[in-house]
């Protein structure tokens, strides 16, 4: 099992969304988040006082799926989340030790 | 409301037919004769009875109105513009100072303020303090006359003296509300609470009897210095007093924890922009109330209220524009505050156009002088000083510059203002030296005696977790 974790720009989010749910996959998590990589952060100015905001609101995508069909979410979201401009995001894949559904007690794959 | 509305409407009306009734009356009764003239005097009494009545309606419904607005002003108004202007952990702390100084204020109001501040005036024996003649409301309150066996109602002009005390009781509210701007997110509550009761008592007092009740800057009053200042609603009691003051304790207790290191951006503008808007509202209370009844010169202030506001948030938006390349939501809110505040000691002295004009300039020069703090290294968090202190001293001066005898002939027909030859500018700038002067002085004692007793700030550890919580164990968002 493996856990895909994709910071995205907000407005891929309905996008990416719809894509893998094409793809079978209907459960996902997300949470706000900021933070900063090569897109520079802007300013912003308040009653003449400019601040330099450094972390950028992102969204991050928790995707836990299986082996075989790990490779196909991927590339959904890359397909669903690309514009070509700095700022994209990026997705990192972990391996996943252990999954469990708390309803039945099932775990693996069987809980996807 | 709308019953309220039509009521004040019809007031002026009912006044009018009955005076009316009363004139013929009189005609009537003359060429009566004489044999008619006690029943005539006896109904002519009872219609002007009617006819006092009804005025009275007229301006006390218009009074209390205002006074409903200008408390309004601290809470929710003055409560929301600052608290979305600190950081979320400091939301509560703002907003409890001003609610909290509601109560506080008014409790001094009712057991002696109200008596060091309005207190003796028609004697003139009093210049720089009222007496004791008001002191838990004696005088103020209604009374059993024994003698006359009657309810004795005490009155102010036009107006019941309790609709008086409650109206001037709500700016004595938001004064020392309006410094909390300066020492936000790291004032001790109990600091604020020793510290607010005491520049209202030595500050506050002193400066509304100077000005408003023929004290040493009451215009036209006997020894005033230099001729004495015009302030229609509050320039130099309200906002030169508390701006200057707020600059002091800017100053006194130091910036805030990670000053220019950490993010100290506004939480929650939209707080802030509604929060103007309220204020902007409140203050035709402010200011057309400030006329202490309904009659034309009440429609001329709250008309140069209305514009100087309107200009205030176009001028300072759009000098943002100019020079920042976008018009920010917090410039047109702060500018609005800026035209509201510099229009204050205008409102009943100047004509819409001046209005419009002071409005305008207000805008721009608030917007600059909120800059200097991050040149001069002072930590005024909400600009108290940079809108009210600024903003203030220019109303003052330009007050000198553009009033007219044709608003308000107070001078009994000498011109008023330099732009129509007139000579109060002296005595405008006199009352804006004076104000600053003594503001600095007292609030440097006042500051220093707290300090000494009680202690201004909270521990660094305190104001780091936020006052919310180390100052009144709550949190303003709770989130599940």
């Amino acid at each position: 099992m493996k856990k895909i974790e994709a910071i995205i720009r907000h407005f891929k989010l309905e996008d990416v969304k719809n894509a893998l749910s094409e793809h079978g996959i209907a459960g996902m998590t997300i949470t706000e988040v900021r933070g900063f990589g090569r897109q520079k952060g802007h300013t912003e100015t308040y009653r003449g006082t400019e601040y330099a905001v450094d972390f950028v609101p992102k969204v991050k995508l928790e995707v836990a799926i299986s082996d075989d069909r790990s490779q196909a979410a991927i590339d959904t979201i890359i397909k669903a989340a690309q514009t070509g401009q700095i700022g994209d995001g990026k997705i990192f894949v972990s391996d996943l030790s252990e999954s469990i559904r708390i309803r039945t007690g099932e775990s693996g794959n069987e809980a996807l | 409301m709308i019953r309220r509305l039509l009521l004040l409407a019809i007031c002026p009306i009912v006044a009018a037919c009955l005076l009316l009734e009363v004139a013929a009356a009189q005609d009537r009764s003359e060429s009566a004769g004489d044999n008619a003239g006690d029943n005539t005097a006896a109904q002519i009494a009872a219609l002007e009875a009617k006819a006092d009545e009804a005025l009275l309606a007229g301006h006390n419904g218009w009074m209390l109105t205002c006074t409903a607005l200008v408390l309004f002003m601290t809470a929710p108004g003055l409560a929301m513009f600052y608290g979305g202007l600190v950081r979320r952990k400091n939301v509560l702390g703002v907003m409890m100072q001003c609610l909290f100084l509601m109560a506080l204020m008014t409790l001094l109001w009712a057991l002696y303020g109200y008596s060091l501040a309005f207190g003796g005036n028609d004697k003139g024996e009093n210049p720089y303090l009222g007496n004791g003649q008001y002191l838990l409301m004696h005088g103020v309150a209604r009374s059993w006359d024994v003698a006359t066996g009657s309810i004795v109602k005490p009155m102010e002009g036009q107006i019941p003296r309790l609709t008086h005390m409650l109206f001037q009781g709500m700016f004595f509210i938001i004064t020392p509300a309006l410094i909390c701007g300066a020492f936000a997110e790291r004032m001790k509550f109990s600091a604020m609470i020793l510290f607010s009761i005491l520049w209202g008592t030595l500050v506050y007092c002193p400066l509304c009897h100077w000005v408003w009740d023929g004290g040493i800057l009451a215009f036209g009053a006997q020894g005033a210095i230099a001729g004495g200042a015009l302030d229609f609603a509050g320039g130099t009691v309200v906002h030169i007093s508390a701006g200057v003051s707020a600059l002091l304790c800017a100053i006194m207790i130091g910036p805030r924890h990670g000053q220019g290191l950490e993010d100290m951006r506004p939480h929650n503008l939209t707080y802030t922009a509604l929060g103007a808007a309220m204020l902007w509202v409140g203050w035709f209370g402010f200011n057309a109330g400030s006329e202490l009844l309904s009659d034309h010169l009440t429609a001329s202030a709250f008309c140069a209220t209305h514009f100087a506001a309107a200009t205030g948030a176009l001028a300072w938006a759009c000098y943002e524009w100019i020079t920042h390349g976008k018009p920010s939501v917090l410039g047109a809110a702060s500018g609005a505050v800026a035209g509201l505040v510099c229009i204050t000691p205008a409102a009943g002295f100047v004509n819409p156009m001046s209005a419009l004009l002071m409005g305008a300039v207000a805008g721009v020069v608030c917007s600059i002088a909120c800059g200097w703090k991050g040149r001069l290294g002072y930590d005024d968090s909400l600009d108290a000083f940079g809108v009210h202190g600024v903003g203030g001293t220019l109303g003052a001066v330009m007050t000198g510059l553009f009033a007219t005898r044709a608003c308000w002939d107070i001078a009994a027909g000498k011109p008023l203002g330099l732009l129509e030859g007139g000579s109060v500018l002296t005595g405008q700038i006199a009352a804006v030296v004076v104000t600053w002067i003594f503001s600095l002085v007292v609030t440097f004692v006042l500051l220093k005696m707290v300090d000494a007793t009680l202690g201004l700030r909270v521990g660094p550890e305190a104001e780091q977790r936020g006052l919310d919580l180390s100052e009144h164990d709550e949190e303003g968002y709770i989130l599940f």
